[in-house]
């Protein structure tokens, strides 16, 4: 529905009075300059610019005079460590979105079942994580899965599953999965919500007359509910996907990126870069490997928006 | 199927046993560190996986309030956090009310900008808008977190004000005007109030996210202690005292209590302002 042909006809019937139209007018572009005036400021030149800046040798202070052409793209896309950070991006969003979305549909469908009570009480539950601030839990379960006395530790000893305490995030064997992991309990409960918005939105008439016709609860969920399901799950999917590729507070405060870079993400290495003080910043290489990552998503999204359209999700997606 | 059969049924009893053993592993994290925040040191180092304190004492609250400065810490978040979403909602309604009930020249263009943005590649946008609150001189005081954490499009609760507005009857705005009620007092005192629903939705998702935010105060307070929110104190706090695993237990109660507390109360707005993110 365009947003054009349900405007109010007010316009006519108000048209007799002079003046009073034109006045609405500038009334109205009163009302939406501050927002436009935010938008100008805060999206538009930020995205101008950060283009602008990656041609730069620029560390932050003063005007950008030092025009160096495509070096820092170079510079971006021969750095392994670059590389490393967006290999390591992917993963994490794979293993998130591959845990994250499936479980979420499936206790989305547990929470949705009619019969079950306490349904509240579980939603509020695993929504919990969701509204907390991620920097200061990222910190906490720094202590949690800490090498000394963390409690993960001294359930396992307990429990006789580990002899000698672990250095989780220490390591390079165990410190991205148990980021994956905290990654995908903090943000879990939104998966969840969302896809329950989902189930919700499903015409209940259809699952009437499909038990009338003598359909089994497996074979609603496998005939109905999943395949309409199909165009809100792949929206929830480029959702998931987009925040996932770009984690930053959760990595900064658990592990900065180490150790050894077996935790670094894009976004944590542009930060190195942007705003590592003492005067040492890198602002236009930041830039570069900010627009360089921003394409790589842009990428993927229309990778995930292609399964979007091709699943029927065009209603879902064009409304934002 | 008789539904009294169902709840005794053992599929049913172990659906809720099994959910309920894992909810409480999914908030474990957050009962350990309410009850670490009130042993001390030496306690927390021989308490093993013991999860009450022999007595709870508030001495790592007022080591964290006083000596670590999270008094500061708080009210700044509360300060950000209270302008950011009073902003954002008036000038989201204020948006919402002449997109969605006027038709007015530049409105198509407006919308279409505002959204196009939306699919557009983006590079490290964070830099420009640091540079630029810094040109604004505002690098040394709150505002200029503030004026960051609100600046930019908020697609999401403008289309909500939007939708909202549009499906107001005319009659409503008409019939004050004809009472000879001018354009910015029908929106104050006629249509605002009526969209309350909205109103708490936004509060609730904006709410959330700058009290939550992390990346904006972070880089505008590196070198200014005093204008540290609760998220970068803790970091700060942490790099600072390895050893104070108790100490760090308040403070990060301090920092997440109250927004724990707010979503409990409310929690039926959180859902459903995450929910229309969704349904659009």
């Amino acid at each position: 529905m365009s947003m054009a042909n349900r405007v109010s006809v007010a316009d006519k019937r108000a048209a007799p009075l002079v003046g009073y139209r034109a006045r609405r007018e500038l009334w109205c572009l009163a009302f939406i300059a501050p927002q436009l005036a935010l938008f100008l400021m805060f999206t538009a030149y930020p995205i101008v610019m950060s283009y602008v800046y990656a041609f730069f040798d620029w560390d932050g202070y003063g005007p950008p005079k030092d025009y160096v052409g495509f070096d820092n793209f170079i510079e971006t896309v021969t750095d392994p460590i670059f590389w490393n950070a967006f290999r390591n991006s992917l993963l994490f969003m794979a293993y998130v979105v591959a845990v994250q979305v499936p479980l979420a549909l499936l206790l989305a469908l547990l929470l949705n079942a009619e019969r079950l009570r306490g349904k509240v009480f579980y939603r509020t539950i695993y929504f919990l994580p969701v509204v907390t601030t991620t920097a200061v839990v990222g910190l906490v379960m720094r202590f949690i899965f800490g090498a000394y006395k963390g409690v993960v530790n001294e359930l396992l000893i307990k429990l006789g599953l580990l002899t000698a305490p672990i250095d989780w995030l220490g390591s390079i064997d165990t410190a991205f999965l148990v980021v994956v992991l905290v990654g995908i309990w903090k943000t879990f409960g939104m998966k969840l919500v969302y896809w329950l918005a989902g189930i919700q939105s499903l015409p209940k008439e259809l699952f009437e007359s499909a038990r009338i016709d003598g359909a089994s609860g497996l074979q609603l969920l496998r005939y109905i509910t999943v395949p309409l399901l199909l165009p809100v799950g792949s929206v929830i999917l480029l959702m998931s996907a987009v925040n996932a590729l770009h984690v930053f507070d959760l990595v900064k405060s658990m592990t900065d990126g180490g150790p050894a870079f077996k935790t670094d993400m894009v976004d944590v290495y542009i930060y190195r870069y942007a705003f590592s003080g003492n005067g040492g910043a890198r602002v236009g290489f930041a830039s570069a490997a900010g627009v360089v990552y921003g394409v790589a998503v842009m990428i993927i999204s229309l990778a995930l928006g292609l399964l979007v359209r091709w699943s029927g999700g065009r209603r879902n997606a064009a409304r934002l | 199927m008789n539904p009294a059969r169902r709840k005794r049924s053992p599929v049913y009893v172990l659906v809720h046993v099994l959910l309920f053993a894992i909810g409480i592993v999914w908030i474990y994290p957050f009962i350990w560190m309410i009850m670490s925040s009130f042993k001390t040191n030496n306690e927390y180092i021989v308490s093993g996986i013991k999860l009450l304190p022999q007595s709870f004492q508030f001495s790592n609250y007022k080591r964290a309030w006083e000596t670590a400065h999270f008094s500061v810490y708080f009210w700044n978040n509360v300060i950000i956090t209270v302008s950011v979403v009073v902003i954002v909602i008036l000038v989201c309604a204020l948006t919402g009310y002449a997109v969605g009930r006027y038709r007015f020249k530049g409105r198509l263009v407006f919308v279409t900008a505002v959204t196009a943005t939306m699919f557009m590649p983006k590079g490290y946008t964070i830099i420009p808008i640091y540079s630029l609150v810094n040109s604004l001189g505002l690098n040394n005081s709150l505002w200029g977190v503030i004026l960051a954490e609100v600046g930019g499009a908020h697609v999401l609760f403008i289309l909500l004000f939007v939708a909202y507005f549009r499906g107001l009857p005319k009659e409503l705005s008409e019939s004050a005007e004809i009472d000879g009620s001018g354009f910015v007092r029908t929106f104050a005192q006629i249509v605002l109030p009526l969209s309350k629903p909205i109103i708490a939705t936004a509060a609730i998702m904006q709410f959330m996210w700058t009290w939550n935010a992390f990346l904006m105060p972070l880089i505008f307070t590196l070198g200014k202690p005093e204008l540290r929110t609760l998220g970068v104190g803790m970091f700060q706090f942490v790099g600072e005292n390895t050893m104070d695993w108790t100490g760090m237990a308040a403070a990060a109660s301090i920092s997440l209590v109250p927004i724990l507390a707010v979503f409990i109360a409310m929690q039926r707005y959180f859902i459903e302002g995450v929910s229309g993110a969704i349904k659009g």
